[in-house]
């Protein structure tokens, strides 16, 4: 992308800084503090899996029981892989899912090992967990092999498209269907709620609310799918899904092991729109990007979503500051530019003057701070108002919007938005409609170029100096003052308040945890 | 209950296309038939089914193999009766914010409490926000805007038991439940559970229910146990101006 705007380097620059500033006391905080989920996550990269059917709560995954059981024996402070392992090697179990099961009928006494007892279960843990790690990085070489072979999307941006059924075989046949019409990126939408469980779902699941219930077992079978249509297709098709929530980490861990593409992680989106604790949402954002650095995965951010409650003109700096922040934490995790979908949105009240104008030094703004990252740019949704024919006029737009600025993903819009779940046909002509607009203007931006002085240029350099501003106010508060504020989305979450606040534990001295030094060594 | 609108004058309407009483409308569908001639007819035959004669299929495309896609322009038979059309009408006038503050100063004699939340697994928080939010929807504020209320916005996927016992503690005169989800009913089961809990909690002394969604229907308060709903395109004035209207009649002359 040109310098279309004319930035500023050093308001860049300052807005960086800032940027970094304003997340410093946030990194210290997620550094000294585990979480339940994050022990978790490190449980199931040593190998456990399955579920316990026979709970009386339901089928409740194994690492929950593990875990659960050795915070009340001997507390998370020291992480759960001591205990674990030390408690493994002791009744000589063969594997973490026996450990698992005998926890479960009560035959396991955990304990917080010292001196040679702690190398000792410290040394098995780090091979366990080596394994898993070697599984996410078998996986990442085998897309690159697949993406050699088969072959990127021929144009940008990509075409990113959602399938929701509830039911995972029958997604796999929308998957499919959406493949073949021309989508590139497959997201599967969760069951509606599954942010806010504190454990996984195991196995193949066939009754979501709005979605279906991201599982180790799900993943394993679009993925599968998806391989089979890529050949079909003759390009890779992406994979997405969902690790915000209550079970980042995990959920993280689990994508890596069965080869997902693209994760929705958020710093900020938690805290705001699910009213999850602010520092269980730091502190398991930050292992789950280092697992997504490991793991090749691009991250999708959820400013979109700010402009869903908070109105676009007015809160268009609000997104630009949280790209910041999010692109700050996605490097300090150890994800590169290229893996950095940050989100951005289409979502200005078409009713105002020049709102088709203001989109584009949005989004054009975005375009130029990040030229590195595959953006993600999202469709009205806001503004769609059950009108389906003018709602998908708002989608063509937003398809020109996306090409003339350069945006590198792009969730396609549907007409039925704030209807119904899209019928086969509101998907084809939604597709249609961004094959019009990419085969009409997919080269119009080689003769964009907006007036220097002109209403984009001063409306972007007007977002950026408001960015800049806030940024500032960000660093005197504190951003967990500034959360707390509702600064952004007009959400006003405590740092003490939220879900899952008792998931936090602070580490002593003695903690270890041979993913994160594992995540940590190699870069 | 009453029909309305301009043509109050007429009881028997047809669609209106370019002339009236010629019944023309436009459908779209799809039909799991690969496309061609027998796909045209099929859909020709559906359309006559559903009243539309003539009808012409003006597009037919194919979706994948299996399936075609079609526009259909036809004049449709039947005849709507105005006489018969049911619907909730608006009871109650519409007040402004300040007119709100008023009303409830001078009657309640204090803050008139509201409690929201959208319930069960629902996390789209887009209505509740709408109505509730300072900054409000369609140009209007929300209830947080208006200085004689004081709004509990719960935010998302509130447990039903949870709902019953902050609107317990937080002395709520109303409490209003968004429902976007509607995936097997779950938004009338939800709501359903909602105010039945509220009946065998406090029986007489619950706070006034109220529902809103996209997908409800504002004749099914009945159904529902509840004392009103609210559909697509509420708008936070409208809420309002019922919460006012509703209490007055609740506690009789006064608020």
């Amino acid at each position: 992308m040109g310098d279309l705007l004319n930035l500023d380097p050093n308001v860049v620059a300052k807005a960086r800084q800032l940027a970094a500033r304003a997340s410093e006391p946030v990194i210290a905080l997620a550094k000294a503090h585990t979480t339940v989920a994050v022990e978790r996550a490190t449980l199931r990269l040593a190998g456990i899996t399955g579920a316990d059917t026979a709970h009386r709560a339901g089928d409740v995954p194994w690492v929950n029981r593990v875990v659960d059981t050795i915070r009340e024996h001997c507390g998370l402070e020291h992480g759960a892989v001591l205990p674990a392992f030390d408690a493994l090697r002791r009744h000589d179990f063969a594997n973490l899912t026996e450990l698992a099961e005998a926890t479960a009928a009560g035959q396991v006494q955990y304990k917080v090992p010292a001196g040679r007892e702690a190398e000792r279960a410290y040394k098995l843990a780090r091979t366990a967990v080596g394994k898993g790690v070697r599984t996410v990085d078998r996986n990442r070489a085998q897309r690159d092999k697949l993406i050699a072979r088969l072959g990127d999307p021929a144009q940008r941006p990509w075409i990113y498209l959602i399938v929701a059924t509830g039911d995972i075989d029958e997604d796999v046949i929308q998957a499919g269907n959406a493949a073949r019409a021309g989508a590139d990126i497959i997201a599967v939408i969760r069951s509606t709620g599954q942010s806010l469980l504190d454990y996984v779902p195991e196995g193949a699941t066939h009754h979501g609310f709005a979605g279906t219930y991201a599982t180790q077992e799900n993943f394993r079978i679009m993925r599968a799918a998806l391989d089979e249509v890529s050949k079909e297709v003759g390009r890779y098709i992406r994979l997405t899904n969902y690790a915000s929530g209550l079970c980042m980490p995990e959920i993280a861990v689990l994508g890596g092991l069965q080869r997902l593409d693209m994760m929705l992680n958020d710093s900020m989106y938690g805290i705001l729109f699910r009213d999850i604790n602010p520092i269980r949402t730091f502190v398991d954002q930050r292992f789950s990007r280092q697992v997504h650095a490991r793991a090749g995965i691009i991250i999708n951010t959820g400013e979109d979503n700010y402009l869903t409650t908070a109105d676009a003109v007015d809160a268009a700096h609000t997104v630009t500051v949280s790209q910041l922040l999010n692109e700050h934490f996605a490097h300090e995790a150890g994800l590169p530019d290229s893996l950095l979908g940050l989100g951005h949105a289409f979502e200005i009240n078409p009713d105002i003057p020049d709102s088709f104008r203001l989109e584009l030094a949005h989004a054009l703004l975005a375009r130029e701070l990040f030229p590195d990252a595959p953006l993600k740019w999202m469709p009205p949704t806001k503004h769609m108002t059950g009108d389906v024919f003018r709602g998908h006029l708002l989608d063509g737009f937003f398809n020109l919007a996306g090409v003339l600025t350069g945006q590198s993903i792009l969730l396609v819009g549907m007409m039925t938005e704030a209807v119904v779940t899209p019928f086969l046909a509101d998907r084809d002509l939604a597709l249609a409609n961004v094959r019009y607009v990419l085969g009409a203007a997919g080269n119009l931006r080689e003769d964009f170029r907006p007036a220097p002085d002109g209403f984009i240029v001063k409306r972007a350099h007007q977002v950026l100096g408001e960015a800049v501003d806030l940024l500032e106010r960000i660093v005197d508060d504190g951003l967990l003052n500034a959360i707390a504020d509702g600064t952004f989305g007009l959400m006003k979450r405590p740092p003490t308040g939220g879900k899952g606040a008792d998931g936090v534990i602070e580490k002593t001295a003695g903690y270890r945890n041979p993913a994160v030094d594992l995540l940590e060594e190699a870069r | 209950m009453s029909s309305s609108g301009s043509n109050s004058g007429k009881r028997h309407v047809r669609p209106y296309g370019d002339t009236t009483g010629d019944g023309m409308i436009q459908v779209s569908f799809t039909l799991p038939v690969p496309h061609g001639p027998r796909a045209d007819g099929a859909a020709l035959q559906l359309a006559g089914k559903m009243g539309m004669d003539p009808a012409m299929v003006v597009h037919s495309k194919p979706i994948g193999a299996d399936f075609t896609f079609f526009v259909v322009y036809g004049s449709v038979k039947h005849i709507v009766d105005l006489d018969e059309v049911r619907v909730v009408e608006r009871e109650y006038p519409l007040l402004s914010p300040s007119e709100v503050n008023a009303t409830v100063k001078k009657e309640l004699r204090r803050k008139l409490v509201v409690v929201g939340g959208c319930i069960g697994t629902d996390a789209h928080t887009v209505g509740i926000d709408a109505i509730l939010n300072i900054k409000g929807f369609a140009g209007e504020k929300g209830l947080e805007y208006y200085r004689e209320l004081r709004v509990v916005n719960l935010g998302a996927q509130v447990s039903v038991p949870e709902l019953v016992k902050r609107s317990r503690a937080e002395k709520a005169d109303a409490v209003l439940v968004s429902q976007v989800v509607t995936q097997r009913d779950a938004h009338i089961h939800n709501t359903q559970e909602m105010s039945a809990a509220f009946r065998e909690a406090m029986g007489e002394k619950r706070p006034l229910l109220i529902a809103g969604g996209p997908r409800f229907d504002p004749l099914m308060a009945g159904e529902l146990g509840v004392d009103r709903v609210f559909g697509r395109g509420t708008t936070p004035g409208e809420v309002a101006s019922f919460l006012v209207h509703a209490l007055r009649r609740k506690t009789g002359a006064g608020v």
